[in-house]
């Protein structure tokens, strides 16, 4: 290609020579910047994985502090005349721990307020359980304050004055004796993974929320997940070319693209509202979010349903298989990897949704693990949006914490959706 | 005996229907003369549905409406003095008898719930029983009736393969339901609503304040529900200081992965995008709310600028921004491949390198997909919450300053349905009406969008 148009083009000139190298400079800068706008968002990811981690893994340990109890039955109130086991057992379950605690504390700590308010609940349980503590001695490792707590992980800048660390003069001076006669120490947390939520944060715990998301869930799936491959399948294997059938795919579509908070009202208006239904129940929330995830699931079914080669189908139909056992024996068991994947990322979608269910009201204040679909509940998402709510300096690292074990469910359930796949994916 | 209980025998009947059709049709003759339509278990599968359909139809019928039609009864039978006022009270009442017969409250707290206790049990065991009779007495009717016309000749199969037809018909109607239930309900709280404001000061209105309407003749004359300034926030928010993040670097990512990354590079970086896209919309909002904020206001305090807020449209939307690159990438991933391997292929042959081939032949020719794929991308934002909700603020401001706090319509909608207050309110009644013109914007956007997307795929093909 020396020659271009009339004019003779001198490649080897040193002009030309410079116009390559800016051309191949300009390439390499457009490739960086391309490489750049990836590392943007993946060092974006890490960021945000970083500080939330940093932040919340202080959420998985707490303070305990040492106390010898003694568990005399007159402070407790209990009477010596409740000799029969039961009584005994309702005995310690109504006996108050508090004044026990406290004056404990008092004694040992120098100051009862070290101690967490609600620390006697574990104690109790402690008793429940083994009644023949009562008139004994023990020693034993209660929760914390909050101020203990952030005193023992450190959090206290003690660079600022005195009056600015949000922790009093007196009590670091506690916790300095207190970490010289060991009787405090940093231990895991398993109230936050055993308890419900509380308004103290060294007691809340995600064990209430975890359980109302697995109960919304089950409702979620087992509403979405049947309809979705219902209509899935009757989309691909029986709706003749209609209107009826157009309508229901347009739906369908647009359901799929309509904002999450839209499901919100929709069960606010319908499912309490006209229905009236219990609100802040996970049978509600499930009901809610399973509109929201059948779209999802329709369209990933009926890729996957699309996707099976024709031959299986026409032979399956010409040995004499009936539409529903061509449906039933042949298509479904090879379609169903893609169709598990599609429910798998449709269900971590509504595991991660926070906006429709508080709408229905699923953000009350539920310090009792729920027992059924019907009461009142929360989930991890909106556990979260109410604790990052909140002013305590302990629930930051709470909400952080909750954070992690949200996005730990997550990203394992889209491993398990990308596993089932690249595993079960067949090309045909 | 209760409703789930009747149900259990239902379910037994059903069974013994299916197994005794069977077993009368397998002991049907078969040999050159005699000639069966269907096999065995399809004439069980007819006599168990016929027995089970029509009844459980009915019990489910009553576990809808039984409740409310047991309410009114038992209503009706306490005296004049006794009884609730319609409305939130008749709902706590009924919540507190209910309570008190399901054995969940020990004993109710107004003495009239208590009286209607015992009435409402008596009702709700008569109706339990006479609706769980006709259930078992239906099923065995059907039940019956089919395994006594189980015969050779009966097209059982066809029947069946009908029933499942229906079924699945029926199934996929659901999404029509939804969308008419998701349009009707919006219309109607919204009309409401239009009766108590005048739509045009809604739409055009720019002054926010529903706090201050607390009694519903102060509506019309406070003028508090202009929704100008929540319009500008979300479109501030979602499609400018967003899209601004989010167009170049998921562009440029979608660009450098499809056309400059080896394959092995791909493996791992496509995979941290969808991990992106992956994760929640509260964890963003807490993101944005806990570190990104006060990094934002600290940073124009350090530029001098003393009135930053520490609820900024900058930080909501530069979040917002980051979520939405995974979308876009995959958006443009989508529109440049599909681009014919010719063009690309012509512009190499003419000496021009990848980067000049990318910037004038394969983006201008992707352009509309890419188009489309923003403002799918951009229905995306607009219709996002939680961050909003917790780094945008509530304050609805009116302001091209991306420093201040303003409020969008979905933040107004949780704001305004998540605190204590009657359902029949102006201020209730609002969150609809924003949520009806969201809801327009956003099917409008995708509509559009997908006809753009949709052409452009076709004009390739």
């Amino acid at each position: 290609m020396s020659q271009s148009g009339t004019r003779k083009l001198d490649w080897q000139s040193k002009e030309m020579q410079a116009r390559v190298r800016r051309r191949y400079v300009r390439e390499r800068r457009f490739r960086r910047v391309g490489l750049g706008a990836v590392i943007i968002a993946a060092s974006f990811l890490a960021f945000l994985l970083f500080t939330i981690t940093s932040n919340g893994i202080g959420g998985f340990r707490r303070a305990e502090l040492a106390l010898d109890l003694n568990y005399d039955p007159a402070i407790l109130g209990i009477q010596a005349s409740d000799s029969s086991e039961e009584a005994a057992a309702t005995a310690v379950s109504r006996a108050d721990f508090r004044p026990l605690l406290a004056s404990a504390a008092q004694a040992q700590l120098g100051d009862s307020s070290l101690v967490s308010e609600g620390a006697w609940l574990a104690v109790r349980d402690q008793v429940v359980e083994d009644p023949s503590l009562i008139g004994t001695t023990q020693r034993v490792w209660v929760v914390g304050a909050p101020n203990m707590d952030i005193l023992a992980k450190g959090q206290v800048d003690f660079d600022l004055a005195p009056d600015r660390r949000g922790v009093s003069t007196a009590t670091v001076a506690a916790y300095r004796t207190l970490r010289e006669e060991g009787r405090i120490r940093l231990a895991f947390n398993s109230g936050f993974l055993t308890q419900a939520d509380s308004t103290n944060s060294e007691l809340a715990g995600i064990w209430g929320a975890l359980i109302g998301s697995i109960l919304t869930m089950a409702i979620t799936l087992g509403i979405s997940f049947p309809l979705g491959v219902m209509t899935a399948v009757y989309l691909e294997e029986y709706a003749p070319k209609n209107k009826l059938t157009d309508i229901i795919e347009v739906s369908i579509n647009n359901l799929a693209a309509v904002p999450s908070i839209i499901f919100g009202l929709l069960g606010l208006a319908v499912f309490l509202n006209t229905f009236g239904m219990q609100r802040s129940a996970p049978v509600v929330g499930g009901l809610t979010l399973a509109l929201m995830t059948l779209p999802v699931i329709v369209i990933s079914s009926r890729v996957a349903l699309k996707s099976v080669p024709p031959s299986i189908r026409d032979a399956a139909l010409g040995i004499g298989a009936s539409r529903l056992q061509v449906i039933l024996h042949h298509l479904i068991p090879v379609a169903l990897p893609g169709i598990l994947t599609g429910t798998i990322i449709g269900l971590s979608r509504a595991l991660g949704e926070t906006a429709p269910l508080l709408l229905i009201g699923m953000r009350a204040f539920v310090s009792d693990v729920p027992e059924g679909v019907t009461e009142p509940a929360t989930v991890l998402p909106v556990q979260i949006f109410l604790w990052s709510d909140e002013v305590g300096r302990g629930f930051v690292e709470k909400t952080s914490a909750a954070i992690m074990v949200l996005l730990t469910v997550l990203l394992s359930m889209n491993a398990v959706a990308i596993y089932l796949r690249n595993k079960f994916e067949r090309r045909w | 005996m209760s409703l789930g209980a009747f149900a259990l025998v239902l379910l037994a009947l059903a069974t013994l229907s299916y197994v005794a059709a069977r077993a009368r049709a397998r002991a049907f003759k078969v040999d050159s003369h005699h000639h069966v339509h269907s096999r065995p278990s399809y004439h069980g599968l007819r006599a168990g549905l016929t027995a089970l359909v029509p009844a459980g139809l009915l019990i489910l019928a009553w576990g809808i409406v039984g409740d409310g039609v047991v309410a009114e009864q038992t209503l009706s039978q306490l005296p004049e003095a006794s009884r609730p006022a319609p409305g939130l009270d008749k709902q706590a009442f009924l919540n507190e008898v209910r309570g008190v017969v399901s054995g969940e409250l020990p004993a109710a707290f107004r003495p009239a719930a208590n009286e209607a206790v015992p009435i409402y049990r008596s009702t709700q065991q008569s109706w339990t029983l006479l609706i769980g009779g006709l259930a078992v007495l239906l099923a065995l009717i059907g039940g019956g009736y089919a395994w006594l016309r189980t015969a050779p000749d009966v097209r059982a199969r066809t029947q069946v393969e009908m029933f499942a037809t229906v079924v699945l018909a029926l199934a996929s109607l659901i999404a029509i339901l939804t969308t008419l239930g998701i349009v009707l309900s919006l219309l109607y709280e919204s009309l409401e609503f239009f009766s108590r404001v005048n739509p045009l000061e809604f739409i055009f209105g720019t002054q926010w304040s529903p706090q201050t309407a607390i009694r519903a003749d102060q509506v019309g004359s406070s003028g508090a529900f202009g929704a100008v300034p929540l319009f500008w926030g979300t479109i501030f928010i979602g499609a400018i200081i967003a899209m601004l993040v989010a167009i170049p670097l998921g562009l440029m990512a979608a660009i450098y992965l499809t056309q400059y990354a080896r394959s092995s590079t791909r493996k791992i970086l496509k995979p941290l995008l969808e991990i992106l896209a992956g994760v929640p919309t509260v964890v963003y909002g807490y993101f944005a709310a806990l570190t990104v904020a006060p990094a934002v206001r600290d940073l124009a305090i350090s530029v001098g600028i003393e009135s930053a807020s520490s609820e900024s449209a900058l930080a909501a939307g530069s979040v917002m921004g980051i979520m939405i690159i995974p979308f876009i990438s995959s958006m443009a991933d989508d529109a440049l491949s599909s681009v014919p391997g010719a063009m690309r292929d012509g512009s190499f042959a003419l000496g021009a390198t990848s980067s000049e081939t990318i910037k004038r032949v394969l983006v201008p020719a992707a352009l509309p997909g890419i188009v489309g794929g923003v403002l799918l991308a951009i229905s995306r934002a607009i219709g996002e919450t939680m961050i909003v909700v917790m780094a945008a603020g509530q304050a609805a401001n009116l302001t091209a300053n991306p420093l201040e706090s303003v409020t969008t319509v979905t933040a107004q909608i949780v704001q305004l349905l998540t605190g204590d207050q009657e359902f029949d309110s102006a201020k209730t009644l609002s969150a609809f009406a924003l949520g009806l013109v969201l809801f327009i914007v956003t099917l409008m956007l995708n509509i559009y969008a997908l006809t753009v997307v949709k052409r452009y795929r076709e004009a390739y093909e």
